[in-house]
This record gives structure tokens, sequence and C-alpha cells, in this order.
């Protein structure tokens, strides 16, 4: 009788969430795939069912494919990078130096910043002559470039900003693990005469990792979804070189109408994300206890 | 605590030139922001320390655009996602921490799926379901989707496993219903988590571009983000001095309000273990 | 709060619109969605001049919608047409009036216009304008916030390379001669100044098409389902483009910014640049040295696109809400309205009479290079436009930018272009 009541209890508090949960994540997610199985309507024609029709143009379209290897370098480009420097920044900020609250202030002001409008500015470094990359290079004598005109430079800056606003963000999630860890490891480093790089190695980076399994994974998803800056400075251009899979599925649904196909990119968006998770649970698993 | 020895504090100084360095960096497109919002158009490009000063793009971009408008439903839009994420989260929290029920751990994979199914990512199907719903372009179909956040509830979860079951069960005793035990017990012990999630969750939505571009269609529902990116796409050049002065303006209180409360920020991440 | 106010003022809308088809002499309602592609004042004239026009009509009323970028407006007036509830008229690019008839979400004026006067007003716009207007015999839309590109030059470095300060380049051969003069390079062999810009980045199409209508070719038909991106014509006029930095060093490499285009002119980093009419109170306000306007130089022959705006109306509306904006789209367009309107934008005022008024005259006669927009017109053609408009000229422009990157050469690349093409406008044969 009591533990009965314990589980009507339960689904009351938690039918409000898992509504909501329900509504704006597993259904669409769900209603995602039957679409893709649709054509899309237009005008006076509805929807019919078209079996792996969608599939198939998937695997005939070039852009898609392109757009999958840019996300893909773009994973690799900004994952990695991000976690070292926030490391980095939250081992700085956390030692003695001067100026500190400034300092953590410089790392974390990306961050607030809106990227969309952001992306102005950086439009502004990048751009060749006046720009000022350009006018940095000038002043010793190197030649003018155009990062975001070319096809082989132009996903390497959109990589860049993309770092730059993250970084900050993560700083804090290592800040605190941290500050966390107790100072009588260090003592005891200190009395053994270890290293800083071996402190680093041995004592300090293993006790992050369920921050950095945290972060990688936060910063994963950051890969797929942080796209506001493509809008403003690319387009996803020159030739679709600096496109990235979600900004794909922007254009395919919202700029040529194509929801059914649009839906079947983000089957292939969906898959891709749980793939990666399922990777890096299983692969950070045998080093941490996540609890 | 650390050893002074030469070899030491030389290794110190690098470091902190290095942490500098860094810092300046990160500094420089809101630095260049801030250059720009304060000095005539002329100069957007030309760093000259006898530049005039100038509030004149304050003034064009408040012109320009309905920013306090802009402002206001931003603000509206991140405070309704806000509560709402508190009172869900916590109640669903409290469930998966307390209570044992059928299809527990399903459920609660469920939830831990959205980490991954973000409603970012959702954008077609979701902005057919508003459709449907009939609340394309209102303030509400901004926030909906992120109401129920599947991060808040394993955080909360989390924390609220960390309690002793003795003060609950201390309170029970004297009589206090579950909702009771919750809001006397279990929220004010988790208070920097709540800190914590809220600042993550105020700076997430504050700067959330492509949903609301989506979903609105009017200045009424426009937040910030989007109303930035309507006035900075003008086909006859982009005007940095403006664009930078109005996005000082707007992000501004977000940018001091973190600049004041960043050591409490930092610490209650700590204490939420956040980690 | 406010939703609920939104939540309200919908219902009064429909509550007043359903009294509206009842026939009484209530207010007619009407909901006007605008894009804003330039700087200035283009905003606010717009809601000064619907202002004016609802104290002039009190029997309607206005609702003026700031809604963003042209993009923005399609992607905005299209959700709202598919969620049930459009806007009454709306200015969207003139190219996308094929997507807006796919979708069967506007009505052709034609329908709406009956009386010989406003059939006569129908045709007293430009014909240049009303290319894009008109498909299968109907007219969709009213030009009014249209534009066509024109070439800026900057006098000062003209007569620093020697070169007659008042004379542009007239056609493609000048172009390079003058822009070999005007490419200047530091010491250490840096371009410093660069000869022309014409800017390629986002939707390099629209310039394009002025090399392509000079070498006399036209992209797309008038029924919108067959483009021409492989003729000869066009794979020449790429190559002209992609050689103007690859072959004769007169252009900066790579695609180049259109945003801070005009930026790049005013500091002097190039001497010509192609861009809209749309700049010219931007360029007169901001060039720092003596300018002059002139039309593109020629090739085969003269030529530009147009550009820019038209008025649409929406059909999921009342008889009396299209007749309203059909009055309101008479009025706006009318030769006074349409005067104010080029002052304050330096868009180019759509019809002939509108430049015999008498405020017009004294403008041009202030600034005479606003005239070179309308003079530009009777070699201007109809702005590429096809079914499925988003995704023939993404293809078009992915073309384009894959020549210009040099990734693939002119002619593999619009062969390409023109493949992918005919596969999505098979279907609108």
């Amino acid at each position: 009788m009591k533990s009965q009541m314990n589980w009507v209890h339960a689904w009351l508090l938690l039918t409000p969430a898992l509504l909501l949960l329900f509504a704006f994540t597993h259904y669409p997610a769900v209603v995602t795939f039957v679409d893709s199985f649709f054509s899309t309507p237009r005008g006076q024609r509805p929807a019919k069912f078209v079996g792996l029709d969608n599939y198939e143009q998937l695997l005939n379209d070039d852009v898609f494919w392109q757009v999958l290897w840019n996300n893909f370098l773009y994973a690799i480009g900004t994952v990695p990078p991000s976690i070292a420097l926030a490391i980095v920044m939250a081992l700085w900020v956390n030692s003695k130096i001067v100026g500190r609250p400034l300092v953590r202030m410089a790392y974390f002001a990306p961050t607030v910043l809106p990227l969309i409008a952001v992306a102005n500015i950086w439009l502004f470094f990048y751009t060749p002559g006046f720009g000022l990359i350009d006018q940095i290079r000038g002043l010793f004598g190197l030649p003018h470039q155009n990062l975001i005109g070319e096809t082989d430079t132009v996903l390497w800056a959109m990589m860049a900003v993309a770092v730059w606003k993250e970084a900050g963000f993560f700083m804090i999630f290592y800040l605190a693990a941290l500050q966390a860890i107790p100072p009588d490891l260090r003592e005891a480093a200190d009395i053994e005469g270890t290293d800083a790089w071996t402190y680093f190695r041995r004592i300090t980076f293993p006790l992050l990792m369920p921050t950095t399994l945290f972060v990688m994974v936060n910063a994963t998803i950051n890969a797929f979804r942080l796209i506001d800056h493509i809008f403003v400075m690319t387009n996803g251009g020159p030739d679709n070189a600096s496109s990235l899979l979600l900004f794909y599925i922007y254009e395919t649904a919202f700029k040529y109408w194509d929801t059914a196909y649009g839906a079947t990119l983000t089957v292939v968006l969906l898959v891709l994300l749980s793939v990666l998770a399922i990777g890096q649970f299983f692969f950070f698993d045998r080093k941490v206890h996540y609890r | 605590m650390r050893a002074s020895a030469a070899g030491l504090s030389f290794d110190r100084v690098l470091n902190g030139a290095a942490a500098w360095i860094l810092a300046i960096l990160w500094m420089l497109p809101l630095l260049y922001a801030i250059w720009t919002a304060f000095h005539p158009a002329a100069y957007e490009a030309r760093f000259d320390l006898f530049a005039p000063v100038t509030l004149e793009n304050f003034g064009k971009a408040w012109n320009a655009a309905p920013f306090a408008r802009y402002f206001l439903n931003t603000f509206m839009q991140v405070t309704s996602i806000l509560v709402a994420q508190f009172i869900l989260c916590t109640l669903a929290a409290f469930a998966f921490a307390r209570y044992e029920f059928p299809a527990k751990n399903l459920l609660f994979a469920l939830v831990l799926l959205q980490l991954l199914v973000m409603p970012d990512i959702l954008i077609v199907e979701n902005y057919k379901t508003m459709r449907a719903l009939g609340l394309v372009d209102t303030i509400l179909a901004i926030g909906l989707p992120y109401m129920a956040s599947g991060f808040g509830i394993f955080l909360l979860r989390q924390t609220f496993m960390t309690i002793p079951r003795e003060l609950d069960e201390a309170a029970r005793i004297e009589g206090a219903g579950p909702l009771t035990v919750l809001w006397k017990v279990y929220v004010p012990l988790a208070k920097p988590v709540y800190l914590a999630y809220g600042l993550v969750s105020v700076s997430h939505h504050w700067n959330n571009f492509l949903w609301p571009l989506i979903i609105t269609n009017s200045v009424e529902t426009r937040p910030v983000t989007v109303g930035l990116s309507v006035f900075a796409a003008i086909d006859s050049g982009i005007e940095w001095s403006v664009i930078n002065a109005a996005t000082l303006m707007t992000s501004g209180p977000l940018l001091i309000a973190f600049l004041l409360f960043q050591r409490q920020f930092v610490q209650s991440f700590m204490r939420a273990g956040i980690k | 709060m406010n939703r609920f106010l939104k939540k309200f003022s919908c219902a009064a809308l429909a509550a007043a619109s359903s009294l509206a088809i009842a026939g009484s002499a209530l207010a007619v309602d009407l909901q006007f969605y605008f894009p804003v592609a330039v700087g200035g004042k283009a905003a606010q004239t717009i809601e000064a001049l619907t202002a004016d026009y609802v104290k002039a009509n009190p029997g309607v009323k206005i609702d003026a919608v700031y809604s963003g970028s042209y993009q923005d407006t399609v992607t905005k007036a299209l959700t709202a047409a598919k969620g049930g509830k459009p806007p009454q008229l709306s200015v969207i690019l003139s190219v996308d009036m094929f997507t807006l008839i796919d979708e069967d979400v506007i009505v052709p004026f034609d329908d709406l216009v009956t009386s010989d006067e406003d059939k006569a007003w129908m045709k007293s716009f430009y014909p240049a304008f009303m290319e894009n207007s008109q498909t299968g015999g109907k007219t969709y839309g009213i030009p009014f916030q249209r534009s066509t590109p024109v070439l800026y030059w900057n006098k000062d470095a003209f007569k620093k390379a020697g070169l007659d300060p008042n004379t542009p380049p007239a056609n493609w051969e000048e172009m390079v001669e003058m822009g070999k003069k005007l490419t200047v390079k530091d010491s250490s062999g840096n371009v410093t100044q660069w000869g022309v810009r014409i800017p390629s980045s986002g939707f390099p199409y629209w310039l394009f098409q002025g090399l392509t209508t000079q070498n006399d070719v036209v992209l797309a038909n008038s029924d919108g389902n067959q483009t021409n991106f492989d003729d000869p014509k066009v794979v020449e006029a790429l190559t002209y483009m992609v050689d103007l930095s690859k072959k004769h060093g007169v252009m900066a490499p790579g695609i180049i910014e259109w945003g801070s285009t005009p930026k790049a002119f005013f500091e002097g980093q190039t001497a010509m640049m192609w861009t809209t009419t749309g700049n010219l109170t931007n360029v007169r306000n901001n060039a720092p040295f003596e300018f002059g306007v002139a039309m593109l130089p020629a090739n085969k022959r003269r030529g530009a696109p147009t550009g820019g705006g038209n008025f649409y109306i929406f059909k999921d509306s009342t008889d009396e809400q299209k007749k309203a904006s059909v009055d309101f789209v008479k009025w706006i367009t009318a030769p006074a309205q349409a005067a104010r309107w080029t002052i304050a934008t330096g868009y180019v005022a759509p019809r002939p009479d509108a430049w015999d008024t008498p405020a017009m005259q004294e403008y041009v006669k202030d600034f005479p290079p606003a005239l070179v927009a309308r003079d530009q017109l009777e070699h201007a053609v109809a702005e590429l436009s096809t079914f499925q408009n988003q995704r023939v000229t993404r293809i078009f422009n992915d073309a384009l930018e894959a020549a210009i990157t040099g990734k693939k050469e002119p002619e593999a690349a619009l062969k390409e272009a023109q493949k992918k093409a005919d596969a999505v406008l098979k279907s609108y044969r």
C-alpha cells in the first residue's frame, strides 16, 4: 500500500517534466524518423510515402558528404583544442598569477557575448587588407591573406571562433574540479620532489577525468550545434567549405522548404550523435567511475 | 606553501606572462567592440590613440532598432525558462532520487537522452509542433522545448542523492509531506547547484539564436540575438561601429553581472560538484 | 503578460476581420512585412509612409513589421502562411516569386484590379523591373524596393594612377587596363590597393549576372524552369571574372566579402567597386575622397541585373483586405511617395514619372550620380529567378565560388551546376 502510494507520488512529480520532454524531444525525434520516408508536401501536393527515396538522394548528394566531412573536421578541430585550452586556463587561473580576476574574466567573457554579434567582429579580424590579422601581419611585411574567402582556410577560421567561444566556459568546470583536489596531495608531491609536469600527468589529470568526460560530451555536441557564426560570416561558403550539418539542415528545411529531406538529414545527425556518445561512454567507462 | 626556489619563480613569471598573453588574445574581440563603439566609423580599421571619442554610435543603434523591446523579450524568455526549469527539474529529480517506482531506470535513461538529442537539433519537427499548437511567434514557444531539461534533472538528482536520508526522515517524523520536505530540506541544501545551473541556463538562453530565429516573426517576440542579426544583415555593408555599440548595449548587463559574481559563480560550481 | 496581450490582439484581429466580412464599415486591418537591406533611414521611411497613409485613410489600420533581411522576410512570410497567419502584404525579393507561387500563398494583381485606371497603373513601371514580376501572363509583384548594381570609382586614386578621374572604364578591356594601373604594391610586393572589387560572398550570382548580361546571355527562361548555366558565353564571363585576379592581378584572390566592400573602398583598398545603388547614400556620407558612379562596363552589350524587392499580396486574407492592400500599394508606389523613398534610401524609383516630381528633380540636381541607375535600367534584365529559387541559385553560387577559389575550372563547375539545376527543375517543365 505504502509503496503504491509512493510510486503514484513519483509519477505525479515526474509528469510535468516528462510531458514536455516527450513533446519536444522524444516525439519529434520519432517523427523525424517517420518523416524521412515521406515526400515534402508543397502547395497543393500532400506528402506521400516514398520509401527510401530520401536516403537515396542523401547518398547521391555530394554537398551532404562534404558537409559531413566538414563537420567531422570541425569536431576534431574544436573538441580537443578547447579542452586542452580549458585545462591550461584553469591551471593558470587556479595558480597565483598577477591580476588573476582579470585574467579569469578575459577567459570567460566569450561565453557571455552572443556569438551572432561577435561573429561580425571576427569577420573584421579576418578581412583581407584592412582586417586586424592582416594589419598585424603587415607590420612584419607578411602578405595579405583571405582566410574566410578560400576553401582551404575557411573551416579553420570558423574553428578558431568556436574554440574562442567555448574554452572559457569549459574552464569553469575544470576550475571547480581543481579547487576540489585536496591540497595535501600537492604537499606530498613537493616533499617527494615531483616536478610539475609529472604531478599534472600522474595526479591532476586523472583526477580531472570525470570533468573531461563531461566536457568532452558537451564539446562534441557543440561541434554539431554551434553554428551561429556560420550564418554571419560565410553562409556555409565558399562552395560549402564551411557548411556544417545543422546549417545544412536549416538551409534545406527553412530556405529550400524541403522538410522531408531536412528530416532525413536530422536522422543522420541523431544517429551520429548517439554513436559518438555511446563510444565516449564506453571509452571512458574503464577509466572513470561516474556516479 | 610552495618552494620559492629561483627556478620555480622563473617558472611562475613565464606562466604568468603566457596566461596574460592568452587573456589579451581572448579579450581582443571585446576590446575591438569597445574601440569601435566609442569612436566614429572612420576609425573602425584605424587604431589611432588620438581618435575622437563619441557616444553617437549608441544613439544610432538605439534608434535603428527597437532594442528596448528585444531586451524585454529576452528577459522574459530567459526568466520564464529559468523558473520553469527550476520547478520541473526539481520535482523530477526528487522523484528519481528518492522514490522507487516501475520503469524508473527506463525513464531516467529517456531523460538522459536529452543530453544528446537536444531541442536545438530538432528544429524541423518542433516547428511543426508549435504550428499545430498555434504557438508560432510567441515567447512561450521559444522557451517550451527547453523547459524540461535533461541536464537539470540529472544534476539535481545527483545532488539530492548526496543529501543524508536522516534529514529527510527527521522532517517526515515531524509530519511534513513530501513536497514540504523537498522545499524545506532538499532545495535549501542544493542552493549552489541552482545558482550554477541557473547561470549556465541564463547565459545559454540569452545567447541562443537558431531556434528563436525560426520561431519568432515580430518585434514583440524577437530576442536580442535575433534582433542583432536582423540589424546587422544589411546589403550596404557592415557598420561595425553601430553593430558593436548594439552588441555592447545588449550584452552589457550580462557581462557586468558575471563580472561582479564570477567568484560566487566558480564557487557554486565547486560546491555543486559539477566536475 | 505579453503573451496574453498578443493572444488578445490576435483574437481582436480575428474578430475585426470577421466583422469586416460581414460588410460593416469597421476598420480593415493589414499586416505588412518589410525587409531592410540598406542602412540609413529605410525602416523609418517605410514606417513614416505607412503612418501617413493610415492618417489619410481612417478606415485602414496597417501593422508594419520590420522583418529583417530579405532572407528572413521570405522565411517569415512563408512560415506564417503555412501556420495559417500570413501577412496581408509583404515586400519580398522579386526572385522569390516562383517560390511563393509554388507554395500557393500569393495572388496575382490581375485578379484584384479591374478598372482601366488600375490596369494602366500596372503598366506604369519600368519594364526591366516588371520582368521579375510576371510569369504566365500574370503580374504577381509590384516593384518597390528595387536596385541595380553600379560601378563606384575613387577619383583620387585615378588621378594618382595618371588616369582621367572623370572617365570610368567603359568596357571589359578598359576595366582590366585601368585596373592594372590602379593596382598599387608596396616595397615588399604586397598589394595595398587593388584595381577593382567585385564582391562574391553569399550571393555571387547577382553581380556575376552583370557580366553574363554584358556577354549577351540569359541565365534562365521566364517560366523559371530552365537554366542556361553551361552556355559558352556564361563560361566566358566566369573566365573573365576569375582572370581578373588569376591572370591580370587586378582583383584580390578568393571570395571577396560583400559586407566589407564599402569599407574597403573607403579605406582605399580598392580603386573601383561593384555594388548596389542601395549604397549611394552610404558612400556619399562616408567616402573620404571624391568618387564617381557609372554604369557597369560593357562587353558585347551593356547590361546589369535588377535586384531588390516587390510587393506581393497574400492569398489567405479577406476580399476587403486584398482591396485595401492594392490601394496601399498603389499609394506607396505613386510618384510622390516613390520619390521620397528613393531620396531616403538610394533605391531606384520604379516608375519614370517619379523622376519628374519636383523633389526628385532637386535631389538629382544636387546629386547627379543618382541618375546612373535609372539610365542603366534600359540595359537591365531580370534577376536570375526560377522555381525552387533558393536551391537553384545556391547550386549556381557554389559553382561560381568553386571557380573563384580555383577549386574547379569555370567550364567544369558550370556544367556540373547545370546538371544539378536540371535535376531540381525537371518536375516543373
